[in-house]
């Protein structure tokens, strides 16, 4: 029963980083329109940045400054920010699928420098002992996981109520407009330049605190946590959730997790021991499953209330 | 400067070795309903998206009320004093009628990022003062009861009477109207042409292009006619419709 509690707020942790992280999507994509494949390379830059700012000094790798938990959150959340918006600025005159087929590049550049750049992120071994919240607790399970699920949910709750309010906000207005017609807002006195770079930076910004509070919540971050399945799993939760809404972003975010979890083990109970590497495709398959029944069923996914392509 | 308000002197685009627009000067005056003909080819387009700035002038200057706009951005151009509409309407088809019209709001404080969580009263303040200039205008085209409903809805003629009302939001000096007449039917192109002369009445300037002559030569004060780029003839409509070079040239002869 103790177990299940804690596994339950293990489960809840890692959803509700997954929840931050699309709800940073949710921004570039739900709201302002830009197709951006390039999520993990943010949330990447997010942990990394954070990680070697408050480990300890180790051999080998740039390190040692100390730096306080939140403070770390922080410069993470401040860096992909200025990132992003230079990822944006580079491509203001890119389109859907070339702004993909970009950003995509971009994502293969972080990770390929994460595990090569062995001064800055310790190549292939990636940064250990990264400090955890609550770690003088560390010894109760139970309390320890309640405890780091309490400050995750706090992050992802004040993260959403702000966006909430953006969204609501004549600055999130002014982004819908340019996700729905570009030269009529800028007929109308916006500037599509700024507001794309604005929108890149502050969806990069959440995209990067998530990837932090993720690094602290594990302890552990290697280049590998970073691969282009990252991306296509919070599409998929975007999609499911319903593109355009931020309760849509944290309810998908939750339902794909645990049919990514549940298929995982499942197929690790009822597959015979040498099948089982193979057989951890089978969730990409399940989740892949799921969104064409969603798209089939409801396309505007759970919380979605935009018609799209009209 | 002068008592214009607006002003374009020797305008010039070339696109490669064509010359759309050729040393084309227009200046409408005050209150004034200028309209902006030719025949196909003639260059108004071309002439009206420079006014508007999506188009970038190889020679010559545009000043807005004594202001040098000729280079300054599209998007500068309507807080300058200068609105257009587009010749297809383009309402923010998943944004209700209110959101759309709320939008064309110049200088809201609202749209700076950081004052949505600094001056949130002040951004409250100004939005509900927005609503109520929205739905006062919303009503004087006849579409306040659909505020609420997504812009998409509504008939082609519709989303010109919107999108004469939302560039109305922000209290521009100058309109440009791209073809307004085009698609509209006729009962509400009645509408269409009742409401700009109300709004005109106010003292805005109106510069239109329109095919539809009639339109034109009830709700003109002046026209000018345009051929190959340049100026063919100006004046008031009886006399353009008199004048046997725009007969010749915009008419073909056939009205001779």
């Amino acid at each position: 029963m103790i177990d299940l509690l804690g596994y339950g707020a293990f489960f809840l942790s890692t959803a509700l980083i997954f929840a931050l992280i699309t709800l940073g999507l949710n921004l570039q994509w739900g709201l302002t329109g830009l197709f951006n494949v390039g999520i993990s390379g943010f949330v990447a830059i997010g942990a990394y940045a954070s990680a070697i700012l408050t480990t300890p000094a180790t051999p080998d790798r740039i390190g040692g400054f100390g730096w306080p938990i939140l403070l770390g959150w922080a410069a993470a959340a401040l860096l992909t920010a200025a990132a992003a918006a230079f990822t944006g600025y580079a491509t203001l005159r890119l389109k859907s699928d070339y702004l993909a087929i970009t950003t995509f590049g971009v994502a293969v550049v972080v990770q390929l420098v994460a595990l090569n750049a062995q001064v800055l992120t310790g190549g292939p071994f990636g940064v250990a002992f990264i400090p955890r919240p609550f770690a003088a607790v560390q010894a109760d399970p139970v309390l320890f996981n309640f405890a780091n699920l309490a400050v995750i949910a706090a992050v992802t709750g004040a993260t959403f109520l702000a966006l909430q309010r953006l969204s609501r906000s004549p600055w999130g207005r002014v982004l819908r407009a340019l996700r729905e017609d570009e030269r009529a807002a800028i007929a109308l006195g916006k500037s599509a330049r700024s507001y794309r770079i604005q929108a890149f930076a502050v969806g990069g910004a959440v995209m990067g605190l998530a990837g932090a509070v993720q690094a602290h919540f594990i302890g552990f971050i290697a280049p590998d946590n970073y691969l282009p399945t990252l991306t296509f799993q919070v599409w998929a939760m975007l999609m499911v959730g319903g593109s355009g809404s931020n309760r849509g972003a944290v309810m998908g975010a939750i339902v794909v997790w645990a049919i990514w979890v549940g298929s995982g083990s499942l197929t690790s109970a009822i597959v015979p021991g040498d099948w089982q590497a193979r057989a951890a495709s089978l969730q990409i398959v399940a989740i892949g499953v799921m969104l064409c029944l969603i798209l089939l069923w409801r396309p505007q996914g759970f919380f979605g209330a935009r018609r799209r392509g009209a | 400067m002068s008592q214009m308000v607006l002003e374009a002197r020797n305008l010039t685009k070339r696109f490669g070795g064509l010359a759309a627009v050729d040393t084309m000067s227009l200046a409408a005056a005050p209150g004034e309903i200028l309209g902006l003909i030719g025949p196909n080819g003639a260059g108004k387009t071309t002439m009206f998206d420079l006014l508007a700035g999506s188009v970038s002038p190889s020679g010559g200057s545009i000043h807005l009320m004594g202001q040098d706009i000729t280079h300054a951005p599209a998007h500068r151009r309507l807080s300058a004093g200068m609105g257009r509409t587009f010749q297809i309407p383009r309402p923010f088809p998943e944004l209700t009628l209110l959101e759309n019209m709320m939008l064309a709001r110049q200088d809201q404080t609202g749209e700076r990022f950081w004052a949505n969580f600094t001056a949130p009263r002040r951004v409250a303040a100004e939005e509900r003062a927005a609503r109520d200039k929205a739905m006062a205008l919303l009503d004087l085209v006849a579409l306040s009861r659909l505020a609420r409903d997504p812009a998409r809805i509504l008939s082609g003629g519709q989303r010109k009477l919107l999108e004469l009302a939302r560039v109305m939001m922000a209290d521009p000096k100058v309109v440009l109207l791209d073809e307004p007449a085009a698609g509209v039917n006729p009962a509400l192109l009645e509408v269409l042409i009742a409401r700009i002369q109300t709004i005109n009445a106010t003292g805005v300037t109106f510069v239109l292009i329109e095919h539809n002559i009639d339109m034109v030569t009830r709700l003109c004060h002046r026209i000018i006619v345009m051929a190959q780029g340049s100026l063919l003839f100006a004046g008031k409509p009886d006399e353009v419709a008199r004048n046997p070079r725009v007969i010749e040239a915009y008419l073909g002869g056939a009205a001779a």
